[in-house]
């Protein structure tokens, strides 16, 4: 949340044209200085109310800047719909895991830094008018990784849309299973998948979108099975991480290797959407699939 | 590879070699020294209880990667007849590290799957040491596919350090592969057993790992991440695997209690490959024993059955959103 001492619920009801807030990570990786933003890729200084209007995205050369998930989520879905459910979900520690520090107290911190109870946010919403069930991973909440709450989510998602006859979108972005909940972590993807397939047997449509970076075993699980896979540019996606590919087979990976580019090249995915783009990009896929 | 010995094995191997040695100058020279192995016999029975009695995680997965173990095709030489294996993923190409067949247990038909290790470094550049690329999960799939259309029970030995991590199963979608093993196993209206038989390595091994019934043997381990990797994340050296194994819980009695795993079959001391007959009849039983009851279910509840034992793995509590 952008503002630690805002009320969590109302913050859900901001429309975002124009207001969509920015979060202090974004902030950290980008040069600001008061209303201006200079941008990572062509340099030239934006109106950092502008670039936020544009889902920070540059109008002068199309450079996706990073966003948090929930800014994302508010981005696509119709104003004022979004209606989040299951926030009170959160993780134990259940195997006491320990490493410089407690897992139970790197939950507490990620809980106190983000105002969440997990690294994914799901709810009902519309889209154009639809609705759907919406989720997007939390990627400032432990890299967005998914242990036995988020796995629970997820599956709660694909329940709800099998429930209510809704279509899912689902907002990629994790660095994969959480390695302090161990193998229970390893299990959200069997967990959620078999919630996916009841969806599918439906005939309801599930639409995956992958943004950077999409790895391990969230893009082993639901990340890679949507019916239509639209990716952000330039997104990272791949099973294991460009670092642990290096060490196994000792070469310089080749430019642009796990990037959405690359994966569309090589018939993973079906189309690289620029973020602006995205809500009547979705809209229109569900009509097409279900009208 | 058959003098492969690990450090703490090492102390009992060599008074086992000192007995067997001492056995065949008395056979060869008519001189008695059975009381000096009776001596060593006992001081080497008490020596395997005091080492192997109380194994820690890490040493149990040296065991579970001993190139001595018993892989997947061991268990089809004594377990199975009428083996037939069936190759390759009708796409790309035949992934050696995964292997699968037809075959008859204990009186049914059943397809059997498992990844397969290499025993000396040739076999094992062969098999890529049991780290499939996607075709091999794709060979798998299309194998539960045949499964399901001629209703057979599918057995799958899982046993993989993890799913290769290259370019090529990069290029050809590794992940993509994984995920819709785990998809398709999730609605197969056939029962799937998985015997977890040395390394239950991540996406890797649940890519066939999706079942009614999850067996692990001992000492195998099922991990979220190997415990090397894990600690050089974790304390930036990956020699520290013995502090990561502890941390990760992944023994087969920390996943039994975890609900990961049904049931843990018993080893040898020592080890599956100190007395693999040990290994082959209790995995024998347990499988013929799980068939039956999955049988008896019936077809049409075989789906509910295994979404039911996914569906409450994880450990979630409530609390009130954080202000």
């Amino acid at each position: 949340m952008t503002d630690p001492n805002s009320p969590g619920p109302a913050w859900f009801h901001r429309a975002h044209g124009g207001q969509v807030p920015a979060s202090t990570e974004r902030n950290e990786s980008l040069a600001t200085s008061g209303m201006w933003t200079k941008c990572a890729g062509c340099a030239q200084f934006l109106r950092s109310e502008e670039l936020e209007a544009e889902a920070m995205v540059c109008s002068n050369c199309s450079e996706h800047h990073k966003i948090s998930g929930e800014d994302r989520l508010l981005f696509l879905v119709d104003d004022g719909t979004f209606e989040e459910l299951d926030q009170e979900v959160t993780s134990l520690d259940p195997l006491s895991f320990f490493d410089s520090k407690a897992y139970s107290a790197r939950l507490a911190g990620s809980i106190s830094k983000t105002g969440r109870n997990s690294a994914f946010i799901e709810g009902r919403a519309k889209l154009s008018g639809r609705p759907v069930q919406i989720g997007t991973f939390d990627f400032a909440f432990m890299g967005g990784s998914m242990g036995s709450a988020v796995g629970e989510k997820v599956t709660r998602m694909f329940e709800r849309g099998l429930d209510e006859r809704t279509p899912v979108i689902c907002i990629n972005s994790s660095g994969g299973a959480r390695m302090q909940e161990g193998v229970l972590s390893l299990m959200q993807m069997a967990r959620s998948t078999a919630a996916l397939a009841r969806l599918r047997d439906e005939g309801l449509p599930y639409i995956s979108l992958l943004t950077h970076p999409t790895t391990g075993g969230v893009a082993a699980s639901f990340a890679m099975l949507g019916d239509v896979i639209l990716a952000e540019p330039k997104a990272l996606i791949g099973f294991a991480g460009p670092r642990v590919i290096e060490q196994t087979i000792r070469q310089v990976l080749p430019e642009g290797f796990q990037r959405s580019e690359f994966l569309l090249e090589h018939g993973m995915i079906d189309q690289i959407v620029d973020r602006r783009d995205l809500p009547a990009r979705l809209a229109e896929i569900l009509s097409l699939l279900l009208d | 590879m058959a003098a492969f010995v690990l450090d703490f094995e090492r102390p009992i191997v060599d008074l086992e070699e000192t007995i067997s040695g001492l056995r065949e100058l008395s056979a060869k020279g008519g001189i008695d020294v059975s009381a000096q192995i009776a001596e060593l016999e006992a001081k080497a029975t008490d020596l395997r209880k005091e080492v192997f009695a109380d194994l820690t995680p890490y040493q149990m997965t040296q065991i579970a990667r001993h190139p001595r173990r018993p892989y997947t095709l061991d268990y089809v030489e004594a377990l199975m007849e009428g083996w037939q294996e069936l190759h390759g993923d009708r796409n790309y190409k035949d992934d050696p590290a995964i292997v699968g067949g037809l075959a008859r247990f204990q009186g049914r038909n059943v397809v059997v799957i498992g990844h397969q290790k290499g025993r000396s470094t040739k076999e094992n550049v062969h098999r890529n040491f049991g780290m499939p690329r996607p075709e091999g999960y794709r060979k798998a799939l299309r194998l539960m596919s045949l499964a399901e259309r001629f209703g057979r029970p599918i057995v799958c030995f899982i046993d993989t350090p993890g799913a290769y991590p290259g370019i090529g199963a990069e290029e050809r979608g590794q992940a993509e592969a994984i995920a819709k093993n785990i998809l398709v196993m999730s609605k197969l209206r056939v029962p799937i057993i998985a015997v977890v038989i040395g390394e239950g390595g991540s996406g890797g091994a649940l890519a066939i790992g999706v079942a009614n019934r999850v067996l692990m043997l001992q000492n195998s381990m099922y991990s979220v991440i190997s415990p090397e990797a894990c600690a050089s994340i974790l304390f930036r050296d990956s020699t520290q695997g013995a502090r990561a194994a502890d941390a990760l819980k992944y023994t087969a009695q920390d996943c039994l209690g975890l609900k990961v795993a049904d049931e843990v079959i018993g080893e040898p001391l020592g080890g599956a490959h100190r007395d693999p007959e040990v290994v082959f009849t209790g995995i024998g039983e347990a499988l013929n024993r799980h068939l039956c009851e999955l049988e008896a279910i019936g077809f049409d509840a075989i789906a509910g059955d295994r979404y039911d034992r996914f569906r409450k793995l994880g450990v979630t509590h409530t609390a009130p959103p954080p202000q």
